[in-house]
């Protein structure tokens, strides 16, 4: 297939890249643990992706990360990846890589993401230029942060 | 007479542009909205550089001529659906048109014909876009009425089956679309209307997506009021129209109050102007309204009965395009019968976020997800769909270019697969 080297189509491969394909197809900690300490349901009015996230916490550390869904490549890929990184991290660990995200969300395709922080998950600095796609990337990062709160309460 | 579509591009403006890095604009989303050919933005521009002026207001030359532009539209609008001049009211859009009926029978007091109580019925159907849905809702909410809906077969049809039950004799409103924006279903009003005037009840038509694509006319559908709005059919945005019969628009009361729409005025009461003046409150979108005027004289000069029998050709061939693709479904009826040109699909593997993404790097423009129509997606078990909406300025080669951008998203998104 041809590639204008210039055009859109490597923009497209930017927000596409391997890795999140391989996510969408093979996602990680997918599939609702049986208990949990608060589970969360989110969607995207826009476009129909939703998840739901279980989350058990202990001595401040997020032990357990699942959900279950459906939506686009980039919202389910983006949870798959989110889960992993997040896992056995502490919530105040977990709070400053979720910030670190969504700063590269809003950064208009001028930053590549900080890899010692984000890991894989710097794959999806492309969404930045597609403002249409960023709810998506942060759908499950929000889902996360609202099953914290509920936790705390 | 055929449409001469090369020709017809000429009168669009936007066609001259490219998008995605020189790619040429292939628009498959008139269903959202439709371009506009350039003597209407003339005049809307023409509107604002030579004749600007308050219309209703003023005995000045500035204000006839506005006055008369704007009557002279709304004459058009008129002539375009078979309707009397009296009619014809201008709204900011369909959805404005929608939700003013349902404040407006709200605002009935006991004694009027359209005073809705608790447990007085409102008919709906699964099909309906949020604008026809939500403020029926809000009604049933606000009265203590009921809300009921006829169902949608797999097929994308109304279930007619219950209509007797459905429509009774406490049903005071049927609220229906015309053409789904969806699935492309043309409803079977006939049906509909029949029984909604035998037990009392009006029957209020979402228009939006029959009136710019086929002839319509209220004398024959012989519902009791039409929405659509002016950027669908290739006329300007904010504004739209609430089409009503003369006899059931002078009972309604208002949805807006203010300047124009009064007769009398004291500090402590007013009386009210007759319809059409009785809903247009304040200074109206006139230079917009000018702009649809054009759009309508525009469109009948190609003759909506041209524009349909073209567009039916295209819908033909998209639908045989598209079902000869592996993996594609198309979400609603698979042939012509009774149906529009909106083409709903799914395509296996792919979610339509992904899909549409893929399709506008190529150039092509579509609408991904669930099309203001969300209890319709559940229904069909569909919570996103591609839709690719035709209108009668697509080339068949713009259903070529789609079904290439599909075959090419399927390689594209399983490019990293490994082979079987």
């Amino acid at each position: 297939m041809q590639r204008n080297i210039s055009g859109g189509l490597m923009s497209l491969d930017n927000l596409y890249q391997e890795v999140i394909l391989d996510h969408y197809k093979h996602p990680l900690h997918k599939g609702l643990s049986a208990t949990f300490d608060a589970q969360v349901k989110h969607v995207n009015i826009s476009c129909g992706d939703e998840i739901t996230l279980n989350l058990s916490v202990s001595d401040g550390k997020a032990n357990s990360i699942t959900w279950e869904g459906s939506g686009c490549a980039i919202s389910q890929a983006s949870v798959s990846m989110m889960s992993d990184l997040l896992v056995n991290k502490s919530m105040v660990e977990a709070a400053a890589i979720m910030a670190n995200f969504v700063e590269l969300m809003h950064s208009k395709g001028t930053s590549l993401g900080d890899e010692t922080i984000l890991e894989d998950a710097v794959v999806f600095a492309g969404v930045s230029k597609f403002p249409a796609r960023i709810k998506c990337a942060l759908l499950g990062w929000m889902a996360f942060k609202d099953a914290v709160l509920k936790t705390n309460k | 007479m055929s449409l001469d579509v090369t020709d017809i591009r000429k009168d669009f403006p936007i066609f001259n542009r490219t998008v995605r890095d020189q790619k040429k604009l292939i628009y498959l989303d008139s269903g959202a909205t439709s371009h506009k050919p350039q003597c209407v933005i003339d005049a809307e521009v023409s509107f604002y550089e030579f004749h600007n002026a308050a219309v209703h207001r003023g005995a000045h030359q500035l204000a006839e001529e506005a006055d008369a532009l704007y009557e002279e539209a709304r004459a058009s609008v008129a002539r375009f659906i078979n309707a009397s001049i009296d009619e014809v009211i201008f709204t900011k859009s369909a959805t404005e048109s929608i939700n003013g009926i349902a404040y407006s029978m709200g605002n009935a007091e006991i004694g009027n014909r359209f005073h809705i109580k608790a447990g007085d019925g409102i008919v709906v159907t699964e099909m309906e876009h949020h604008a026809n849905l939500i403020p029926w809702q809000e009604l049933a909410r606000r009265t203590g009425a009921t809300l009921t809906w006829f169902e949608v077969t797999p097929e994308g049809r109304l279930d007619l089956s219950p209509i007797n039950d459905l429509i009774n004799s406490r049903t005071k409103v049927v609220a229906v679309t015309h053409q789904s924006n969806v699935l492309g279903t043309v409803n079977p009003l006939a049906q509909i209307v029949a029984r909604a005037h035998e037990v009392g009840a009006v029957v209020v038509l979402d228009a939006c997506q029959s009136v710019p694509h086929m002839p319509i006319d209220v004398r024959e559908l012989e519902v009791d009021f039409i929405a659509f709005s002016g950027h669908k059919m290739v006329g300007p945005t904010g504004v739209g129209v609430l089409w009503g019969r003369s006899e059931l628009l002078i009972e309604l009361p208002p949805f807006l109050y203010g300047g124009s729409m009064i007769e009398s005025v004291s500090m402590e009461q007013a009386t009210y102007a007759q319809p059409p003046q009785k809903f247009e409150a304040g200074v109206p979108n006139m230079a917009q309204v000018v702009g649809l005027g054009a759009a309508v004289e525009y469109l009948m000069h190609l003759g909506m009965k041209n524009i349909h029998e073209y567009e039916m050709k295209l819908t033909q061939y998209g639908l045989d395009l598209l079902q000869k693709i592996a993996g594609l479904r198309i979400v609603g009826p698979t042939d012509l019968f009774s149906r529009g040109s909106a083409l709903s699909f799914t395509v296996n593997g792919i979610h339509p976020h992904d899909l549409g993404q893929f399709l506008d790097s190529e150039g092509i423009a579509v609408r991904s997800g669930h099309h203001c129509a969300w209890p319709l997606a559940k229904k069909l078990k569909v919570p996103a769909s591609t839709r690719a909406s035709l209108y009668f300025y697509n080339e068949l080669s713009d259903i070529d270019a789609l079904v290439k951008g599909i075959e090419d998203a399927k390689k594209y998104f399983g490019r990293f697969d490994e082979p079987r």
